[in-house]
C-alpha cells in the first residue's frame, strides 16, 4: 500500500463520490456558523426552496460583531443588531443550534468548537472564516470556505474539492523560555511568505511540536492560512485524547476506546512524500514582533527594522516602503524604542486560557504604563469563567486592563472595539492589513506575554532579555 | 472555436497581496444581502478620509472609468473569507482578474460567483503591466480559446482547471450539481454512523 500522509488520509476517508477530473465530493462532518458570512446563505436556500441537510451537524454562534462590553444584541449598533437578529431567526428556522449571546458557552466560533468538543480528530471541519485552519490542531481537515460554499454545506453536507499539495514544517529541538507558538508560527511565515502555502495543506510535526499544549497548537494552526495554507494540521496524540476526554461533544464512554483507536492511526506514514519540507530549529527562534502591514513583514524583537534595499525582490522593496510609510516607522529603528498606544489581548488566535495566564504572570503586581488602553477580551465564557476563578482577571483589572466579555474585538473592529487613526497597537491578533483593527491603526503581532509587557513598558520590550537581565518589565 | 467571456477596459492596480480587508473593509460586513457592494470596493483606497474620492488612487483615474478587467500582482486576496470581496469586484463591474497569483479562498469564492480568475507567469504579468503604460488597454478574454487578445494580433494564452472552465462556460449550478450524488451522500451518511458513532 502507498505510504499517504494524514492529509491524504483524511481526505480519502471523505469522499463520498467523485464528481469529474480531478474534483470530488466530500463529506462535512462539522459545519460552524456565524453572523457575518451566513446570512446570505440562508437567503439562497430559502430562495431555491431548499433545507439545511443536517442540523444535527451544524452549529452557530455570535462573535463577529457583538458588543463586549454588554451582553445585548442591541449594543453593536443598528446594522449589528439586524445581523444577530437575522442569525437568530435563521438557526430557529433552520433548527440549527445556536450559542447566542445569553448562552454561558457563547463565544469566538475557533474557540468554542474545540472546548465544547465538537473538533475532533480525523474530521472534516469548515467554517465561513478563514481561520476554520484552527481546528487543525486535532488532526482534522479545517478550513474556510466563503458564503456559497455555506450555502452548499447547509444544503448537502458535502463540498465538492479538488486534492491540495502537501508542506511538512518540521521544527526541531524545543523553544527558549518567553517564546511560545504565536512565534513559532510568525517565524514560519517570515520564512515562507504570506503566499507560501498556497495550493498546500501545511503538516506541523517535530518534537516542539509535541511539546506544545493544545492550546499553543491551535494558536499555531490559526495562523497557517497566513501563508496563504489551505490548511493546518497536526497528528493528535495523548496530549489531543486527554484534552477532548470529557468534552460535552466528545465521543462519551461507550464509545472513546474505539474513538481513540482510529484517533491513533491518524498519522503521515514514516515514508510518505511531501510536496515541499521546511524544517526550522525551535532554539533559533526569538519573540516576533511584525512592523509591515503583511504577517511575512516580521522580525525578532531584537532585530532592528529593515530597510527596503534589504530586500532582493523589488516588489518587496515596494511593498516594505509602503509599508514603513503606513507604519510611521523607518528601516533602522529599534521595535523597543516604538511607544505603543494600545494593547489587545484576544482573538482566535490568542484568547484561551493558556495565553491569559502567560499575560497575567508577565503582568502581575504591575500597572499598564500612563497613556495606554489595554483591552482582555477572552475567547469564550468557558474562559472567562475559568480565568475569573483563577483570580487572573483580578490581575487584569488591578493593573489596569479593561476585562471584557468574549468576542472577535478589536482583531478586526466590526464592533465598537477599534483602534484610532494612527495609533499603534501592540496586538495578539492575526493580521496586520492596513486599516483592520480601524481605518489609519497600525498593527503589531505579537504573542500575549510580549503584549502584556508592552503594556506594563509603554513599548516593546524584549521579554526574554528582561526576565533574564532584571526580573522586571518596567 | 471562440467565445468572448468578457471584454473591456484594463485597471492596472500595481500590488502584491491584496488583501481581503482592502477589497471591502469591515464596516461594510453587516449587511444580510448579496447585494449593494459596488460602493464597498477598496474603499479605504478610494475615499480620502473625508468620505472624498482619492485622486491618487487608481480607479478614480478617469481614464479607467467603466473598466471591467482587473489587472494585478501576486497573491491577490489573501486573508479573510468573506465573499463580500468578490461581490464587491464584480457589482463595481469588474467580471475578470488577471494576477500572477491568488489566495485559495478568493479564488473558489470568485468562480462560484461565475468570475473568472487568470494566473500568468510574473514575466507575463510585467508584460501586460507594461502595455498598461503605453496606454489604456482594451481586451477581450477568450475563455474557450484560452487567451488574452490584447489587439493588433497579439495576444497572450493562459492555463485554466478544465472543471473551473465547463462551469464557467456553461453556468452550472454547483449546488444542484452536488444534489445529483444524493444516493452516494445517503449512502456516506449511513457508513459513517455505523463505522464511527461518536461523530454524530
Amino acid at each position: 500500500m502507498m505510504a499517504k500522509t494524514l492529509y491524504q488520509k483524511i481526505y480519502q476517508s471523505h469522499i463520498v463520490a467523485p464528481v469529474n477530473g480531478s474534483t470530488d465530493l466530500l463529506f462535512v462532518d462539522r459545519h460552524l456558523i456565524h453572523e457575518v458570512t451566513s446570512p446570505q446563505a440562508f437567503a439562497g436556500l430559502r430562495q431555491a426552496g431548499r433545507t439545511v441537510r443536517r442540523p444535527d451537524l451544524t452549529y452557530a454562534t455570535m462573535d463577529h460583531n457583538v458588543s463586549t462590553q454588554l451582553r445585548s444584541i442591541d449594543a453593536a449598533g443598528e446594522t449589528s443588531r439586524k445581523q444577530l437578529e437575522a442569525l437568530a431567526t435563521n438557526c430557529k428556522e433552520f433548527n440549527v443550534p445556536l450559542l447566542d449571546l445569553m448562552h454561558p458557552d457563547q463565544g469566538i466560533v475557533h474557540v468554542i468548537g474545540p472546548e465544547l468538543g465538537l473538533t475532533q480528530p480525523g474530521m472534516i471541519i469548515v467554517c465561513g472564516d478563514s481561520h476554520t485552519s484552527t481546528h487543525g490542531a486535532f488532526g482534522a481537515i479545517a478550513f474556510g470556505i466563503g458564503t456559497s460554499e455555506v450555502e452548499h454545506v447547509l444544503a448537502t453536507q458535502t463540498l465538492q474539492q479538488q486534492v491540495a499539495k502537501t508542506l511538512k514544517v518540521e521544527v526541531t529541538g524545543s523553544l527558549s523560555p518567553f517564546v511560545t507558538p504565536k512565534d513559532v508560527i510568525m517565524a514560519v511565515i517570515g520564512q515562507l511568505g504570506t503566499a507560501g502555502g498556497n495550493g498546500y495543506v501545511a503538516e506541523f510535526c517535530g518534537s516542539a511540536i509535541r511539546g506544545m499544549s493544545m492550546e499553543g497548537r491551535m494558536t499555531l494552526c490559526n495562523m497557517s492560512i497566513e501563508m496563504g495554507a489551505k490548511a493546518g494540521l497536526i497528528a493528535p496524540d495523548e496530549v489531543t485524547f486527554t484534552y477532548l476526554k470529557g468534552k460535552p461533544h466528545a465521543p462519551q464512554a461507550e464509545h472513546w476506546d474505539a474513538a481513540v483507536q482510529y484517533w491513533q492511526s491518524l498519522y503521515s506514514d514514516a515514508d510518505a512524500v511531501f510536496d515541499k519540507t521546511v524544517t526550522i530549529a525551535a532554539e533559533k527562534i526569538r519573540p516576533q514582533v511584525t512592523w509591515g502591514t503583511n504577517p511575512e513583514q516580521v522580525i525578532a524583537v531584537d532585530q532592528p527594522i529593515p530597510s527596503p534595499e534589504s530586500f532582493s525582490d523589488l516588489i518587496k522593496a515596494d511593498a516594505a516602503r509602503r509599508a514603513l510609510t503606513y507604519m510611521g516607522i523607518e528601516a533602522g529603528q529599534k521595535l523597543t524604542d516604538l511607544k505603543v498606544d494600545v494593547v489587545f489581548i484576544g482573538s482566535c488566535t490568542n484568547s484561551r486560557i493558556e495565553d491569559l495566564r502567560q499575560a497575567a504572570a508577565v503582568v502581575q503586581g504591575k500597572q499598564v504604563a500612563s497613556g495606554v488602553r489595554a483591552l482582555i477580551v477572552p475567547g469564550s465564557g468557558q474562559v472567562k469563567r475559568q480565568a475569573e476563578a483563577e483570580g487572573l482577571a483580578d490581575i487584569f483589572k488591578a493593573s489596569g486592563f479593561e476585562w471584557r466579555e468574549p468576542g472577535c474585538s478589536m482583531c478586526l473592529g466590526m464592533n465598537d472595539d477599534r483602534v484610532e487613526a494612527g495609533q499603534r497597537c501592540a496586538s495578539t491578533s492575526n493580521r496586520n492589513f492596513e486599516g483592520r483593527q480601524g481605518r489609519g491603526s497600525r498593527t503589531h503581532l505579537v504573542s500575549p506575554a510580549m503584549a502584556a509587557a508592552a503594556a506594563i513598558a509603554g513599548r516593546f520590550v524584549d521579554i526574554s532579555y528582561v526576565e533574564r537581565a532584571e526580573g522586571t518589565y518596567q | 472555436m471562440s467565445q468572448i467571456f468578457a471584454q473591456g477596459l484594463v485597471c492596472p492596480l500595481d500590488k502584491n497581496n491584496v488583501d481581503t480587508d482592502q477589497i471591502i473593509p469591515k464596516q461594510f460586513l453587516t449587511s444580510v444581502s448579496r447585494d449593494g457592494f459596488a460602493e464597498a470596493l477598496f474603499y479605504d483606497w478610494r475615499y480620502l478620509a473625508n468620505e472624498q474620492p482619492n485622486p491618487d488612487f487608481v480607479l478614480n483615474e478617469p481614464a479607467y472609468k467603466g473598466a471591467s478587467i482587473l489587472l494585478t500582482r501576486a497573491n491577490f486576496g489573501c486573508g479573510s473569507s468573506r465573499e463580500h470581496a468578490p461581490w464587491a469586484i464584480q457589482q463595481y463591474g469588474f467580471n475578470v482578474v488577471i494576477a500572477e497569483s491568488f489566495a485559495d479562498i478568493f479564488f473558489n469564492n470568485s468562480i462560484n460567483n461565475g468570475m473568472l480568475l487568470i494566473s500568468l507567469s510574473a514575466s507575463n504579468i510585467e508584460f501586460l503591466f507594461s502595455r498598461c503604460q503605453q496606454g489604456t488597454q482594451e481586451w477581450k478574454i477568450d475563455l474557450a480559446g484560452q487567451q488574452i487578445i490584447l489587439g493588433n494580433n497579439a495576444a497572450v494564452g493562459f492555463q485554466i482547471d478544465p472543471d473551473i472552465k465547463q462551469r464557467l462556460l456553461s453556468g452550472l449550478d454547483f449546488i444542484g450539481a452536488s444534489e445529483q450524488f444524493e444516493p452516494q451522500i445517503s449512502g456516506y451518511e449511513k457508513q459513517r454512523a455505523s463505522a464511527q458513532p461518536w461523530l454524530g
